[in-house]
């Protein structure tokens, strides 16, 4: 993985940073899939799709190492063997005067890691989380794309 | 095919465009440096941290339904190591 991340050009252009981790991104991805593939039988189909949604978050976590809290969380639960579940039920603020507050209560447990996080930190933490989720979404596209063609 | 490798794509499926994703990430750093300068807008930073968590709720479960998927096409045919190359190289 290219070790751009240690130098002053990561803040300027977090793209650069990275391009790097997408091939790692992809190559990690495709050869968990191969295995998935060669391991699985037509019965254990829905064990199948968890897996494969687990080689995805291990691809995202991976390629970014373990420079950022959020992968560095998500390394610590794969490793854990612990069940990746993130919430899905839309949170309602109790007040509007509460309601900031709520949402980044909200966002801490969207974003691995987020509950050590002070405010300063979870936006950081968001904004790169949602780069490599982004870039992970896009990879299974492409692959979709492909394999369905 | 260079057409795949646009980076901007139609949201006709629901896929997010590069410009959507940098008008988020201006936001959540402008939340940021207001943050740090102290002064703070209640209003739209309630506002940018509610579209930033409805945003990674639904990629969580765009990855959830790829996931499927993958899995369903894995099952009929598998991704041969020409097709893995071909991904790769479109992918970057």
């Amino acid at each position: 993985m290219e070790s751009k991340s240690s130098t002053t050009g990561n803040r300027d252009n977090p793209n650069r940073n990275l391009h790097g981790s997408k091939t790692m991104m992809a190559s990690h991805f495709l050869r968990a899939l191969f295995r998935i593939q060669q391991t699985s039988t037509s019965s254990s189909s829905a064990g199948r799709s968890r897996r494969i949604r687990r080689a995805a978050y291990a691809s995202m976590a991976y390629s970014a190492g373990t420079r950022r809290a959020w992968s560095r969380a998500l390394l610590r639960k794969l490793r854990s063997r612990a069940r990746l579940r993130f919430p899905r039920r839309l949170s309602r603020a109790a007040t509007p005067q509460r309601r900031d507050m709520d949402q980044a209560q909200v966002l801490r447990k969207l974003v691995p890691g987020g509950p050590s996080m002070d405010d300063c930190k979870l936006l950081e933490e968001t904004a790169d989380y949602i780069r490599f989720l982004t870039t992970q979404v896009r990879l299974m596209q492409t692959v979709m794309d492909s394999v369905s063609s | 095919m260079s057409s795949r490798r646009s980076r901007s794509r139609q949201s006709s499926s629901g896929r997010i465009t590069d410009q959507q994703i940098d008008d988020l990430m201006s936001k959540l750093q402008s939340l940021l440096h207001e943050a740090r300068l102290g002064s703070h807008d209640r209003a739209s930073a309630a506002k940018v941290l509610q579209d930033t968590c409805s945003y990674i709720r639904s990629l969580h479960r765009e990855v959830d339904d790829l996931s499927e998927r993958l899995s369903e096409l894995l099952d009929a045919a598998g991704v041969s190591s020409d097709q893995a190359a071909c991904i790769r190289s479109l992918f970057m």
